[in-house]
């Protein structure tokens, strides 16, 4: 057993951020979604109430502080009000995240008296719509209103904006509407190509001339307006040479619970073959935590090959993404291609560089594009099902 | 950048502090995140209720802990934890 090991099973050890996944329904049909493609194969077993109690309970007792109120759309629940006031009387730091569709004054109101501590918006950008959204005065007022909403309520206005080839020409449009907005913290974060966004990673990747523009106009933004409006910018990981050190490492401070229950690592564990995710109605988040083979899967560094196994970075970035490494080599134990040291990395390059010379419009993408919708969710998951019977 | 000596201070709105059982420690959260306040760093932000100012704190310091000579490291800490945002001048 290594150092970092024994050290580790002598104190108790738990998750300090739980993300609750409330559930997969979703209003938007966004393309660079991250929720698995088969997620309707959730519907009709999310968790109840109770259940997400006894978890949340379990996950606080082992030191979990921050918890994620997110989906799907979590709004679409109605018992978001109790897991706040319940999650924030056990201890925890609650955060909303939503899209704001059916965040009404009367909601918003039961969460803060609940003593919910931050609301994350996201910038509802489905694509389809995308043109109608920037231009249209019905939208832009609703927003501006949830906005307000946010504010008169005490909350700073925490904006997200998932960027990608189709919109990140806008923005300055976008950033324009987070000014008018009074937004306090802008996240304009490119999407990760995971899930959705994998399955239309040809048409989201920015090209590197996009990236360079829309980095110098946010940095335009920044220089004006200072602490007003802070703007944190974050480039897809296909452009970097060093990955990312995904989830601070596996099972060591994140909890993802699906709406189903599923216990996960990440948000994409799920898709990992090989490995069993227990569920929170059958097992307790101490045991799961601890014990159970998918969260001790990739704990530490004992799964690791070359090159990370003698890279002294390891302990940095934990070799990058298992699931990126698993999409793109069809082996969760490999470097994640991202690296330049994989010997897979010319897969990052070559995409990349496709990236670089895509001639079609907009207009011409739009209609290639999967939308993330309960249709091609069932589509996915009958193949998926027709696959494992054969 | 210096503290004023007689203001109240208070916490910077989205910052909470709690004493976490599990890791026997106080915290400061915020959004997305978590400071351990081991020991002393946690005896100094208890303190921080927005009425307190610098000099009370000190001075409640210093009747909790008789004869310690903490003045500067109260000073410097909360002059840090000042420039990192996570208390304000009210």
């Amino acid at each position: 057993m290594t150092k970092d090991g024994s050290a580790l099973s002598e104190s108790r050890s738990g998750p300090l951020w739980v993300n609750a996944e409330l559930t997969y329904r979703c209003p938007l049909h966004c393309v660079f979604c991250y929720n698995p493609l088969d997620y309707t194969s959730t519907f009709g077993k999310e968790l109840s109430t109770d259940e997400w109690l006894k978890t949340l309970r379990e996950a606080r007792e082992l030191g979990a502080v921050q918890l994620g109120l997110s989906g799907g759309e979590p709004l679409l629940r109605d018992d978001v009000e109790i897991l706040i006031a319940e999650a924030s009387k056990m201890g925890y730091y609650v955060n909303l995240i939503t899209s704001g569709i059916g965040l009404t004054e009367e909601r918003i109101a039961a969460f803060k008296e609940g003593g919910l501590d931050q609301i994350q918006l996201s910038f509802q950008d489905s694509t389809k719509e995308l043109n109608d959204f920037l231009s249209s005065t019905r939208t832009f007022e609703l927003k501006l209103k949830i906005a307000r909403l946010i504010k008169q309520y005490g909350y700073p206005m925490v904006l997200n904006v998932v960027l990608h080839k189709l919109n990140i020409d806008h923005i300055e449009q976008i950033l324009e509407m987070a000014e008018a907005m009074e937004a306090d913290h802008v996240e304009l974060a490119n999407s990760q190509y995971y899930a959705w966004a994998f399955k239309n990673r040809e048409h989201l990747m920015p090209t590197r001339e996009q990236l360079q523009r829309a980095e110098a106009i946010t940095m335009r933004f920044r220089e004006r307006l200072g602490k007003k409006m802070k703007l944190y910018f974050v480039v897809p990981d296909y452009y970097a040479d060093r990955p990312k050190a995904c989830m601070n490492g596996w099972g060591a401070v994140f909890l993802n619970i699906a709406p189903d229950g599923l216990a996960l690592p990440c948000h994409e564990a799920r898709m990992l073959p090989g490995l069993e995710f227990p569920n929170v109605r059958e097992h307790d988040v101490d045991w799961i935590w601890n014990q159970s083979p998918g969260f001790t899967a990739y704990r530490g560094d004992g799964w690791m090959k070359e090159p990370c196994r003698s890279c002294d970075e390891k302990h940095k970035d934990f070799g990058g993404c298992r699931c990126q490494a698993y999409m793109l080599t069809g082996d969760a134990t490999n470097a994640d291609p991202v690296c330049s040291k994989s010997s897979h990395h010319h897969l990052i390059v070559e995409q990349v560089e496709r990236a670089q010379h895509s001639l079609i419009s907009a207009e011409e993408t739009r209609p290639l594009l999967f939308y993330r919708d309960d249709k091609n969710a069932r589509q996915f998951a009958d193949e998926e099902k027709s696959c494992s019977e054969h | 950048m210096s503290l004023p000596p007689d203001k109240p201070l208070s916490l910077e709105k989205q910052f909470r502090f709690q004493w976490e059982p599990a890791q026997q420690c106080h915290v400061l959260l915020y959004p997305e995140g978590l400071i351990r306040l081991p020991g002393s760093a946690g005896e100094i932000i208890q303190r921080i209720d927005g009425n307190a100012s610098l000099n009370g704190i000190i001075a409640a310091l210093e009747q909790a802990y008789p004869g310690a000579e903490l003045r500067q490291d109260v000073i410097d800490f909360l002059e840090n934890a000042h420039d990192k945002g996570w208390i304000r001048v009210v």
